[in-house]
Formats: structure tokens, C-alpha cells, sequence
């Protein structure tokens, strides 16, 4: 695991699974460049280290993000924005390869609603509140808003939230299909933990390859999506693990992993 | 965090037992709502909430009247620049957000109800977790006699209170639930004399304010939910609940208490 000293994201690591804590509360956790950069970088450690086999991401109890820096963009050009295009760094997190568990207590809006949407899975206190507000500022959402909360909650809903930019709750959000599950508050973190861990103990080449094939669902036809699946499928005959797991099976008794 | 700048139509008194006492203070209009009223008790409530020295709420009027509900002199943010007055945001806008704060407080709120409750001025009582109130006190949704509906949650709440039949007859009849019909049926904890409502009232809040503050919170918790979800989805939702409760320091007193067969003592978290 990666020594580095951050500023702005606290790293922990239970088990097997690295937690990564928005660390910035005098700001709302605001996702300045550099928090992003040391975020992605402690993300990337962990998609790296082969003792972990699932990520969690929090914030704190009342703001998990509150967005981006706009004090930062406010007097910026076209070319300014482009030119920097700090979202880019946003890129990487597509590209892990271990899942990612949120667990969200209170704001997530803007840039917080985005980064909860580009992780695999969400659990969200009963406290949480989502949003786009974007074009509340004069702006739309830049760091994946409109594509994820679309694919997430469909066409409608998604059309509704982006053009008033109202905040929702949880339970709307449940209901919508955008999380995976509401807790009270105070277990929120538990509950996220119970998740992750959980993946964790899975195989990890399967999981790897289960979280590509269902992020491929959302990039690729039906037809190009089952063939790519079949090929992941056919793929994992090669692993161990695929040898004990059906072995295990037969013989009545728990698989153990190797994770290779 | 210290009292927030209120208007004088709404005094706060926070006590060292850590009972905040919030009297309405429109005594010559029987402390009906104006905008700045209203405004001014969601703001109390918010303080109330956010406070950790604040381990329980008294609810009360000054002078003889309780809250006798919508000032119907003020009719500020209702009245749009059409001709139309616009009731739903006078609602949404005013009434809704202290119902919904009264309950989501995970703290105790008493209401010593000291003479007339109507309309709104009902309900905030009924939104409350307990209620006292004076012989003379009446709760009187008379929304009827005006066609309009009982508002600020009392189609909601007085049911639950007192039974679905008994609600819709004082709601399409507009007459009053006088203090022993309220008493008889649920509605009202005690009834207690005017002279000694107050001491009582206070006596009590102290008493809740000495409880373990955080399960009573998730009590609260644990009523609302259950009214919207099946046994079996509540039974889930109370082992979260439980397991909360069993990590609070309170629980730790208690538990030690009782096995020195002494009374706790509770810091409320």
C-alpha cells in the first residue's frame, strides 16, 4: 500500500477492504483538484495492492461532497476549462478495477452526487440528500451527471432532476433505483462495510471480471454485450479459483480462494 | 451554541436541566400565527434540534390562550399578486416545516396546552410526543364552518391520536374536543389545574430531559416508521435502532445501575 501522506482523504484499510474517508469537512469535503488528486492516487493504490478486494468510500456525517470548488471556476474561459479540463482526472476512477462501495451520510450534491454515482455500489443514510443543482449556477453537471443519473434512474426522472437541479432524499432515491440501500444514519458506514466485505471475500478475478462485463452493459449493444460476457465467462475456466469453487461445489464444502 | 435572536412574540428559556421552554407570545391575539411567528417557533425548533444542551422541549402560550392557529389578519404570504390567495403555500411555506420539525426531533416535546388550541394551533399540539393541558383547554379544528380541510397534519395525526371515527366526526362537525374528551380518548396525557400547569409541565420535561436522550430519540424514530411499513420491515428496522441504542454510554449507566440497584444517571448519549 501506497505511504503517502494526504492532506485531504484519510486511508484506512480493514481487512480486506481500503477505506477511503473525504477528509476536508471545513470545506463541505468540496472535491478541489487536489483532493481529487490524492483521492484518485489512494484509489489507485488500493486497485493496485493485491491484499485488498473491495474499496469503500465515505465523507463525513452530515456532507459526504458538496461539489466542486466554484470559487476556483467562476472567472474561467472556455479555453481555461479545457485547457486544465481537471475532470479528466475524474477518468481514472471508471478505470478500476475493485469495486467500490459508497456509503453516503447527508450531501451529495453536484460533484458529490457524481463521484457517489461513478462507484459500483451506494448505501446511503436515511439523512442522505442528493442533487445536480449545476443549472442553479448557470452550468450543467460536468463530471458524469447527466449520463450516470440517466442510466441510473432513466430518461424522466433524470431530465426532471438535471433541469431543476432540486435535491432528493433517500428514499426517493431507493425508489428511483439510483442506491442500493437506506440505514439510519448511524450505521451507514457499518452497513457499506458489511457490502464491501462481503465482495471482498469473493473470489477477486471473478469480481473483477463481473463488475467489467455489468459496466459494459452500459457502453455496448445487447448482442455485443452477451458475447463480450460469454468471453469473460469462458475466461475465468483459466483461474484457480474457478477450478476450486467448482470443486468445492461438488465435494460439498467452503471454497478457499487464492485469488488467482 | 447559545439562543438565537427571536422575535419577542416567541420567548425561549433554556434551563439547566436542559429543558428549552418555548411560549408563544402573542397573548392579545391568543398567540395566533403570523408569518413571523411561525417563522420565528421553526427557528426555535431548529436551534432545539441542533442544540446537544437541549434534552427537551416545553411547548406552551402566554396568557390565556394556547395557540388559536392562523392569524386570520395576517394573511401575508398567501395572498399572491393575483387575487387568489394561495393557502397550499401558506402551508408548504409555513406550517409544514414546524410539523415536520416537532417530529423529527429526536428529543422529548411536551405541549402544556394552557387554554384554547384551534386550527394550527391544534395541531402543533398534536404533533407534539406529550400533552398536558387546563380543564378549560379545547381543541377546535373549525376549518369546516369555513370550507376548508383540518391543516398543518391534523387529518393525519388526530386519528392516530384518537381513532379514525372519532377525528372525522370533529372534522366535518367543526365542533370542539373539550379537555375530558381528549383526555378520555388519548388525545391529552393529563389534564391539569391552570395554577399548577406550568410547575407540572416543567417538572416533567426536567424528568424526560434526565433520560437517556438518544434512545428516546430512536423511540421516535420507531413510531414514525412504523406507521408506514409492515411488521416485518418494522422488526428489521428496530434491530438497526436497537443496535444503536445498545452502543450509547447511556445504556452502559443503565446497565450498571440496575445491577447496583441505584438510579442511573444519563448524559443523554
Amino acid at each position: 500500500m501506497s505511504k503517502t501522506i494526504y492532506q485531504f482523504i484519510l486511508v484506512t484499510q480493514q481487512e480486506r477492504v481500503g477505506i477511503l474517508q473525504l477528509n476536508r469537512p471545513d470545506a463541505l469535503n468540496a472535491l478541489s483538484p487536489e483532493l481529487m488528486e490524492e483521492l484518485v492516487e489512494a484509489l489507485e493504490a488500493f486497485d493496485q495492492d493485491p491484499d485488498i478486494g473491495a474499496i469503500l468510500l465515505t465523507g463525513g456525517e452530515k456532507v459526504f461532497a458538496a461539489g466542486a470548488d466554484i470559487k476556483k471556476m467562476a472567472e474561467a474561459s472556455a479555453i481555461d476549462m479545457l485547457l486544465i479540463d481537471q475532470l479528466a482526472r475524474w477518468d481514472r476512477i471508471r478505470k478500476l478495477h475493485k469495486p467500490v462501495v459508497a456509503a453516503i451520510n447527508g450531501y451529495a450534491l453536484g460533484g458529490g452526487c457524481e463521484l457517489a454515482m461513478m462507484c459500483d455500489c451506494i448505501i446511503a443514510g436515511e439523512n442522505a440528500k442528493f442533487g445536480q443543482p449545476e443549472i442553479g449556477i448557470g452550468v450543467i453537471p460536468g463530471a458524469g451527471g447527466t449520463q450516470r443519473l440517466t442510466r441510473a434512474v432513466g430518461k424522466a426522472k433524470a431530465m426532471e432532476l438535471i433541469l431543476t437541479g432540486r435535491q432528493f432524499g433517500a428514499s426517493e432515491a431507493l425508489e428511483m433505483g439510483l442506491i442500493n440501500k437506506i440505514t439510519p444514519p448511524e450505521l451507514t458506514i457499518e452497513t457499506a462495510m458489511q457490502l464491501a466485505a462481503e465482495i471482498a471475500s469473493k473470489p477477486s478475478i471473478a469480481v473483477r471480471l463481473g463488475k467489467e462485463a455489468v459496466l459494459k452493459a452500459f457502453d455496448t449493444t445487447m448482442e455485443g454485450g452477451l458475447d463480450y460476457e460469454r468471453k469473460l465467462f469462458y475466461l475465468l475456466f483459466s483461474s484457480l479459483d474457478q477450478k476450486e469453487g467448482m470443486a468445492a461445489f461438488m465435494e460439498k464444502r467452503k471454497p478457499v480462494w487464492q485469488n488467482a | 451554541m447559545s439562543l438565537p435572536k427571536l422575535p419577542d412574540c416567541l420567548l425561549a428559556e433554556l434551563n439547566e436541566s436542559g429543558v428549552l421552554t418555548l411560549t408563544l407570545n402573542r397573548p392579545d391575539a391568543l398567540n395566533a400565527f403570523d408569518d413571523e411567528l411561525s417563522f420565528a417557533l421553526h427557528e426555535g425548533l431548529k436551534f432545539a434540534e441542533k442544540d446537544k444542551a437541549v434534552r427537551a422541549i416545553l411547548l406552551t402560550g402566554a396568557g390565556r390562550g394556547f395557540c388559536a392557529g392562523q392569524d386570520l389578519k395576517s394573511r401575508s404570504i398567501q395572498a399572491g399578486s393575483d387575487a387568489q390567495v394561495h393557502l397550499g403555500e401558506s402551508i408548504r411555506k409555513r406550517y409544514a416545516p414546524i410539523i415536520n420539525k416537532l417530529s423529527a426531533i429526536e428529543k422529548p416535546v411536551l405541549a402544556a396546552v394552557n387554554g384554547v388550541a384551534a386550527g394550527a394551533g391544534a395541531s402543533i399540539a398534536f404533533a407534539c410526543d406529550i400533552r398536558l393541558c387546563v380543564p378549560e383547554a379545547k381543541f377546535i379544528q373549525a376549518f369546516v364552518k369555513v370550507g376548508l380541510i383540518p391543516d398543518s397534519g391534523a387529518c393525519w395525526l388526530l386519528p392516530r391520536l384518537i381513532g379514525y371515527g372519532r377525528a372525522m366526526v370533529l372534522a366535518m362537525s367543526g365542533d370542539p374536543m373539550t379537555a375530558e374528551q381528549a383526555f378520555a380518548w388519548g388525545a391529552v396525557n393529563k389534564i391539569v389545574e391552570a395554577d399548577s400547569l406550568q410547575s407540572e409541565a416543567q417538572a416533567l420535561a426536567v424528568q424526560l430531559a434526565n433520560g437517556p436522550t438518544k434512545a428516546l430519540g430512536l423511540m421516535k424514530r420507531a413510531f414514525q416508521y412504523g406507521t408506514a411499513v409492515s411488521l416485518e420491515s418494522f422488526l428489521n428496522y428496530e434491530a438497526d435502532l436497537q443496535e444503536i441504542a445498545g452502543r450509547t454510554s447511556d445504556y452502559q449507566a443503565g446497565v450498571q445501575a440496575f445491577s447496583e440497584k441505584r438510579a442511573p444517571v444519563f448524559s443523554g448519549k
